[in-house]
């Protein structure tokens, strides 16, 4: 029986609450026990030096690239690239090529997390067939064979009757569907958001109306249905306001945002930037911080990376040209922890954000240090100061506008299941 | 070996005095000054000091009459190899640099968008380096994507003009606008300059409205508010929205071409009604002061933004005399940038 203690950690759990130096015991891949001074009866020491111990990060909206754009990303690079960012479970898009709208594929993401053995990976399954926003996919059989949740990935359901009925069958079933927030129309064309600066560039822009357009008109069917609806990689004041008017409504609405639109406004587009274009766009600084706000008071329940990896032929073009995202697992953890180092909102909400409050959404077994619980962790050092190395990632692409960045906060050790799965150099044994 | 003055903070120059017209300039020698311009490159207008604006409209003055000579041929940018590459169809821009280059001794080689390697979907980095390959001294570029020219030019040694791309900027345009201006009025500060028509897909307006806020002119634009970009007035420019409004006591009326595809019902509804609320005609031009100039960046659209008496007014319309000072103005961009040194440390 393999058994590890986990001492001198400062014990983090959203969740309860809990922020206390203290111990943990894991034995068969469960955490068995949590206190002070636990008995030792032959297991494995990991003495955490004071450091963070918090439950690992479930990541809930990453693009793997496999099948189908394996010189993008593999599953095996984002699972060693989540695993030092601290992650131990991630959600998979389903605009993978083919497409996961088929049970076989939702069953070998399964197999490929288990053969990869790093982070967990799952997957959502296409809502509608092909991503083509018209026929509904066999959301009963694909959540009985692991699909998380239905969304049509970075493509907008943009069909009122479509979302309705998609929003009215999951409810069958009680499953959630994911939305990208964007009126395609609006957003046709558009490279950066509508502004002084898109204007100056000469840059086709997105009016951030266009998200809480569709986020308004995606609540009436909420109304209407009662689905259980999440707003993915929300970016706008607007937005983070219909969101937070839902929940005081008593709606079954959650939402997410994304590092970039609360560590950057759209200014990072500077010179024609392209590592700076995603989708949705980089945002006013109103708008980050309205953000900021919604992540502080709770409105926006969780931080996802939207790891987007593009190689160097998608971004070295023309910015119009240049196709949208940024890699984020290896960044996901520091970027969200300037929420708590520099707009002072508490550690235990920014862990919620990234691991409690996700897995609730997806209702996994993950995210709280309880007996009983996966031994999934993160044990980092809060404080460390380190410059992000796009050259240092284990991702197979570069493609983040943070590179050189001065960040505060550093994984040391991530576990999945008791098992070590990265341990930076240099840390503690 | 000339001796160049160093870009440091105290050359700005003042802003040009009003002049008596025509100016009669100096027959260019080989004496002259050597032409100040503190950049690698010319991306775009902004970025540009007045004193540079002022440096290159002065050399282009000079060069006006040099082109109206028989012999137009010099000999300063002679060994010089200058590539125009436009990834966007024009005869009238690349024609004028083309002109611009040999006139002023330099090898002028030109490639278009159906240059091989290019149909065969090299990318616009592959191009660059291929050609850079070449050692050409200064490549004048044109692309149908903002942005592009700026991206190319991060990857090559040589000099990179920028001629117009997508939305962004066409700094030449502006500035053969600001000389035909300055030769006309004697002057660019204080003038009250109307921009008209689909300001939104103009890199001509983006680049007038620059340059003529750099130098102490005022600016109006005057479109339907679907040809206008968001947040226009914070380039410094007054926003209307009626011709009689926008043309009321301006100096210089601007109008800029209407892309024909964007006439029919996607930004307005039809030819006849652009023309009625925003064409300019004699009527509307009543509203501008008496000797207001008429100025178009072409080809013009003649009855859809101009009507074809006031385009060819030979008292105000200037239409003609821009192409002109086009070449001179391109002759004087490529002398200060073809005799840049190629060993000055890439820009960033």
């Amino acid at each position: 029986m393999t058994r590890t203690l986990f001492t001198h950690a400062r014990l983090l759990d959203p969740a309860s609450r809990l922020d206390r130096e203290g111990e943990i015991l894991v034995s068969e891949g469960s955490i068995a026990a949590i206190g002070e001074q636990l008995p030792r009866d032959g297991a494995e020491i990991v003495d955490c030096g004071g450091h963070c111990l918090a439950p690992g990060l479930v990541d809930m909206r990453v693009q793997l690239r496999e099948p189908g754009d394996e010189h993008q990303e593999t599953m095996a690079t984002a699972g060693a690239a989540a695993a030092a960012g601290g992650i131990t479970t991630m959600v998979a898009l389903p605009n993978t090529d083919p497409i996961i709208d088929e049970f076989a594929l939702v069953e070998f993401v399964a197999r490929r997390s288990r053969d990869i053995g790093l982070t967990r990976i799952r997957t959502y399954a296409a809502a509608t067939k092909g991503l083509r926003g018209k026929e509904l996919t066999e959301m009963g059989l694909l959540a009985g064979a692991g699909a998380l949740g239905f969304t049509d990935g970075i493509t907008a359901i943009a069909d009122a009757v479509v979302m309705r009925r998609a929003l009215a069958y999951a409810t069958n079933f009680d499953l959630l569907v994911m939305q990208h927030p964007e009126e395609p129309r609006l957003a046709e064309g558009g490279a950066m958001t509508e502004g002084e600066i898109a204007t100056r560039l000469g840059l086709p822009g997105i009016n951030p109306a266009a998200e809480v357009m569709m986020i308004e008109r995606d609540l009436r069917l909420v109304e209407i249905t009662g689905g259980r609806y999440h707003a993915a990689h929300v970016s706008t004041a607007e937005a983070v306001e219909a969101i937070r008017r839902a929940k005081a409504n008593g709606l079954r609405v959650t939402c997410d945002t994304a590092p970039p639109y609360f560590a950057l406004n759209e200014t990072a587009v500077g010179e024609y930037r392209t590592f700076a274009k995603v989708s949705p766009p980089l945002r006013s600084e109103e708008d980050r911080r309205a953000v900021v706000e919604g992540l502080r008071d709770g409105t926006i329940d969780a931080i996802a990376s939207d790891h987007a990896p593009q190689d160097q032929e998608s971004k070295r073009l023309p910015f119009p040209s240049a196709a949208s995202g940024m890699v984020g697992l290896e960044t996901l953890l520091p970027l969200a922890l300037e929420l708590h180092h520099s707009a002072g909102v508490p550690l235990l909400r920014v862990l919620a954000a990234l691991s409690h409050r996700p897995a609730e959404i997806l209702r996994l077994p993950a995210g709280k240090l309880a007996v009983g619980m996966p031994a999934d962790f993160a044990i980092f050092d809060l404080d460390r100061p380190w410059r992000i190395d796009v050259n240092a990632f284990h991702s197979k692409c570069r493609n983040s506008p943070f590179d050189g960045r001065p960040t505060q906060g550093r994984v040391l050790r991530t576990i999945v299941a008791g098992r070590t799965i990265y341990a930076d150099s240099g840390a503690a044994s | 070996m000339r001796h160049r003055r160093l870009p440091t903070g105290e050359t700005r120059l003042p802003l040009p005095e009003p002049r008596l017209l025509p100016i009669v300039p100096a027959l260019m020698t080989a004496q002259s000054a050597s032409l100040a311009f503190p950049h690698r490159h010319l991306l775009g207008i902004e970025g540009l000091s007045p004193a540079d604006i002022t440096a290159l409209l002065d050399r282009s003055e000079t060069y006006i009459a040099h082109n109206r000579q028989a012999d137009k041929k010099q000999s300063l940018l002679r060994g010089r190899t200058i590539i125009n590459l436009f990834f966007e169809s024009s005869t009238r821009t690349r024609t004028s640099f083309e002109l611009a280059g040999k006139r002023l001794g330099g090898d002028v080689i030109n490639m278009s968008a159906q240059w091989s390697s290019i149909k065969k979907g090299e990318t616009l980095i592959d191009t660059a380096m291929t050609l850079n390959a070449m050692h050409p001294d200064v490549l004048i570029v044109r692309h149908p994507e903002s942005g592009a020219v700026q991206l190319l030019s991060e990857k090559v040694d040589c000099a990179v003009i920028n001629a117009g791309d997508g939305m962004h900027e066409h700094p030449t345009q502006a500035l053969l606008d600001a000389l035909t201006i300055r030769l006309r009025k004697g002057r660019l500060q204080g003038l009250l300059v109307a921009i008209c028509g689909d300001v939104a897909h103009s890199r001509v307006a983006r680049s007038n409205i620059q340059l003529l806020n750099t130098m102490g002119a005022r600016v109006r634009v005057v479109a339907p508010r679907t040809l206008l970009p968001a947040e226009v007035e914070r380039l410094g420019v007054e926003v209307f929205h009626d011709m009689a409004q926008g043309l009321k006591g301006v100096d210089i009326v601007m109008m800029l071409r209407l892309q024909l595809e964007r006439m029919q019902g996607s930004f307005v509804p039809s030819l006849r009604e652009y023309f009625r609320f925003f064409g300019l005609d004699s009527k509307k031009l009543e509203a501008a002061k008496p000797d207001a100039l008429i100025m178009h960046p072409g080809p013009m659209n003649r009855g859809v933004e101009i009507d074809t008496e006031v385009a060819d007014d030979i008292d105000r319309s200037v239409i003609r005399q821009q192409v002109e000072i086009g070449v001179a103005v391109r002759m004087a961009c490529l002398e200060a940038l073809g005799e840049t040194p190629r060993n000055i440390a890439p820009a960033k």
